[in-house]
């Protein structure tokens, strides 16, 4: 191959090559948002669950639609309850009746009437969205709708979300959905408009029995900080690495 | 004659700078990393402060004592203390103003939501004092013999 | 105006069991509709390639055809992500601020990329005709025919000369572009296998051999796309002919004899992919049963009970072995050919179904499971969008637009 032949192809590939670099990913940075990366250390979110206090009474899906603009009508929430009622023959039988909002007044599971005796063990598992330390959710979106504040909660930018659905499929923990009316990606947020002012969640400060309960894993004398540290507390799916944050206290093998 | 080689990649330049100026003007210049790193802080600042301000709607129990003082009262000494005000009456948000009433639920599914009996002994839910609701005056609101903020049974 | 509360799924979606309440099968149609179309256009593409970078001579007459065909796909692939996005007039914010952690961020710019390519190749193989066509224009009266100068002069792009030493730049353009082509429509490809393998929260999705076997399959399905609307296109030549000169004529004869020459030596390479693309996905399927992970036995249940028929029947039997049995047999007729054709190009849609709608089979509790339900007629613009008639319109489109292509840049004679 002659000298000139080959400065043509070395240049074509290069000038090929350069044609695929995505220009719209390159930006210096300003010193304010360099600090502002490093990150506070004030703050770190993290929700508590005692399933034994939770009695299913369902107020805390009723607050949450309420408080957060979520149609009331529809089967997704942000926050629901679900029902394991465990019998003698081994089974588990586990049902969510729009997501717990009426509570649950009926033995029936799945339209199963389950004879008292036959029951071994049954509760009720208030579910949420974790705000992971690794969220799979943030991790996926394609354009940076989604992200991760600097005390742990995941929220959704919805003038920006394009309705993919890629985080929904994402997460482990089947917390989003997309909501109905902005037709873009949802999930629970803790509350941030209201923890952010020092409020309780709407579940918190609905829930009668004191089984949710937030606070702030930095604080070592908050008393749900406490909790998480000295009991034996356990976290849902953490085969999949996401580092969840929110904690149950008597969680039990047959929740999924 | 000039290479003509170069004229597609001329034009993919042009392609991407067109996208480059069309960016300039319709990403909002808050957007970038703003958090812990590229993969969970990549977004538009402005988002954290949309959030921020959401209305909130639950006032809780001591916005609704200013007025109701009695009411409030007559709960606390109640085992009902536990519930919120809210929980029923739903959410006050800007109440007196907005809404001027709220409203009042007299519906046994309401009571039913604690006090329907089951049998389940590993959760808070078998320590209620509950009834089966297809025995207990099943046509009957409960309202009509228990008073929701102090359902006092000792004196029934 | 009130709008409709619509919860995205709810139509197409029974429940079944125990299945989370924000569960529903979200990624429908239209999601099995884009690996499908992006993968007609990889496989196009890489026919051609075969001939234009590796000089496979016996591909000469479907290489062109297939790369102007590629063209034809590109712009259909991305119908079917408008017709799912729930907020598809912010399509573009994947260009302006893509996630690169995201491999749909990702496959967006691979896919441009890949469009300049093709669309780059084309130039080079057309210019010169672009050019003969501007100076055949010349003088000649009406407007249409100004416009169409008009239209070649553009795409020449100013490049008007046809000497010698242009002609062998354009020769060498189309091979370097042709030969970058291939791995960056493999590239292309094996990203709409990671958008999907690298889903840890889904038990069938998740594997590490996701994008190969999307690259083989996309390879596949292109080629016999290409193979079969190759056979239509020399069927429909052979009937004009028919008519004009009558059944026996030399020229009928010779359109036969050529047609099945580039049917065989094509065939030959779908035949290679074809035990690659299976090969990959019996092996999945086996080390999921061996290693029995938690997921297995709702997996187990879901691909040998609820969609064996789907799996097993259609896509291995019908769309697999079926075909490669066709493929293999002595004395090949060009109508054995077409349903062999057909049987793959139907497996390779059964294969993205399965592995989209197979994967929201099953819920997130591994305790029940999602039944799909296509919506046929639609009764409003979600059931429309994301029912049969939106997987009708994008099927259909590629061929409207290669009509329209191939009155400027006709890939079916020599030029």
């Amino acid at each position: 191959m002659n000298a000139s032949r080959r400065r043509f192809l070395q240049t074509a590939i290069a000038g090929g090559m350069a044609a695929t670099v995505p220009l719209s990913a390159l930006r210096l940075l300003t010193p304010d948002e360099a600090r502002a990366s490093i990150g506070s250390d004030e703050v770190r979110w993290a929700f508590l669950v005692d399933i034994q206090k939770c009695v299913g009474c369902g107020f805390c899906v009723k607050a949450c639609k309420t408080e957060n603009e979520v149609p009331y009508d529809v089967p997704v929430s942000r926050t629901w309850v679900e029902r394991y009622v465990v019998t003698k023959d081994g089974k588990s039988h586990i049902d969510t009746p729009m997501g717990g909002r009426d509570g649950f007044t009926s033995g029936k599971v799945q339209e199963e009437e389950i004879p008292p005796e036959e029951i071994t063990k049954a509760f009720f598992v208030p579910k949420l969205c974790n705000q992971c330390v690794n969220p799979a959710c943030v991790q996926v979106c394609p354009v940076g709708a989604t992200y991760q504040t600097k005390d742990g909660v995941v929220l959704v930018d919805r003038t920006w979300c394009i309705g993919c659905g890629y985080c929904i499929m994402a997460c482990p923990y089947g917390v989003r959905f997309f909501h109905p009316v902005t037709k873009t990606a949802e999930k629970c947020t803790f509350c941030y408009h209201r923890i952010s002012q020092g409020l309780k969640s709407a579940c918190v400060q609905a829930c009668p029995f004191g089984a949710r309960q937030i606070g702030n894993l930095k604080d070592h004398d908050d008393p749900v900080t406490k909790t998480i540290m000295t009991q034996r507390v356990g976290i849902l799916k953490d085969e999949y690495g996401t580092k969840p944050q929110v904690y149950y206290i008597g969680l039990d093998e047959r929740v999924r | 004659m000039k290479n003509h080689a170069w004229r597609p990649l001329a034009v993919a330049i042009g392609a991407i700078a067109l996208l480059l100026s069309v960016r300039a003007t319709v990403v909002p210049s808050d957007f970038g990393v703003n958090g812990k790193n590229f993969t969970y802080g990549f977004h538009r600042k402005g988002s954290i402060d949309d959030w921020k301000s959401f209305k909130v709607k639950y006032r809780g129990k001591e916005y609704c004592r200013d007025c109701h003082e009695e009411k409030v009262a007559e709960n606390m000494s109640s085992p009902h203390k536990v519930i919120e005000c809210e929980n029923c009456h739903g959410p006050a948000v800007d109440h007196p103003d907005n809404p001027a009433k709220l409203a009042i639920d007299r519906t046994r599914a309401l009571c039913l939501r604690c006090h329907a009996a089951l049998p389940y002994p590993q959760s808070h839910r078998a320590e209620m004092p509950a009834i089966d609701p297809d025995a207990h005056n099943p046509k009957q609101a409960c309202v009509e013999c228990h008073n929701p903020h102090n359902p006092n049974l000792e004196a029934m | 105006m009130t709008e409709e509360l619509i919860v995205h799924g709810l139509d197409w979606t029974i429940k079944d069991g125990f299945v989370y309440p924000n569960e529903f099968i979200y990624w429908s149609i239209q999601i099995v509709m884009y690996p499908y179309m992006t993968g007609l256009v990889a496989g196009a593409f890489v026919l051609s390639s075969l001939y234009h970078v590796f000089g496979q001579k016996d591909l000469q007459g479907i290489a062109r055809f297939s790369l102007v065909f590629s063209l034809a796909l590109l712009p259909t692939a991305m119908m079917p992500l408008l017709l799912h996005l729930q907020q598809p007039f912010r399509g573009l914010n994947v260009m302006f601020t893509p996630h690169f952690t995201s491999a749909i961020a990702a496959f967006g710019i691979v896919f441009s990329t890949y469009a300049m390519i093709v669309l780059s190749e084309i130039w080079f193989v057309y210019r010169k005709y672009f050019v003969d066509q501007s100076i055949a224009l010349k003088g000649q009266g009406g407007i249409a025919s100004a416009l169409r100068r008009a239209l070649y002069l553009t795409l020449t792009l100013g490049a008007t000369g046809t000497d010698e030493a242009a002609l062998a730049i354009d020769k060498k353009g189309v091979k370097l572009l042709a030969a970058i082509g291939i791995p960056v429509a493999c590239f292309l490809h094996g990203y709409a296998g990671f958008i999907f393998g690298s889903v840890k929260a889904n038990a069938l999705w998740m594997s590490p051999l996701m994008p190969v076997i999307f690259i083989m399959s996309a390879v596949v399905s292109g080629i016999a796309l290409c193979m079969l609307t190759y056979i239509i296109i020399m069927e429909y030549k052979k009937l004009q002919a028919t008519l004009a000169r009558g059944r026996g004529d030399e020229t009928v004869k010779e359109l036969g004899g050529v047609e099945m020459d580039v049917i065989m030596k094509t065939s030959r390479y779908l035949i290679g992919f074809l035990v690659a693309a299976i090969s990959l996905e019996l092996l999945d399927l086996i080390f999921r049963g061996y290693t029995a992970m938690k997921s297995w036995d709702i997996l187990r249940d879901v691909m040998f009970h609820e969609d064996f028929v789907k799996i097993f029947i259609l896509q291995f039997g019908c769309g697999n072995a079926l075909p490669f049995f066709l493929l293999m047999l002595p004395r090949p007729t060009i109508r054995r050919m077409v349903v062999a054709l057909a049987l793959v190009l139907f497996g390779v849609f059964m294969m993205r179904w399965n592995v989209v709608i197979g994967g929201q089979a099953f819920s997130l509790s591994f305790e029940g499971f999602m039944h799909y339900k296509l919506p046929l007629i639609p009764h409003n613009l979600e059931t429309y969008k994301e029912g049969l008639f939106g997987a009708l319109t994008v099927i259909t489109t590629p061929f409207v637009i290669f009509w329209g292509i191939n009155k400027i840049i006709p890939s079916l004679q020599k030029v």
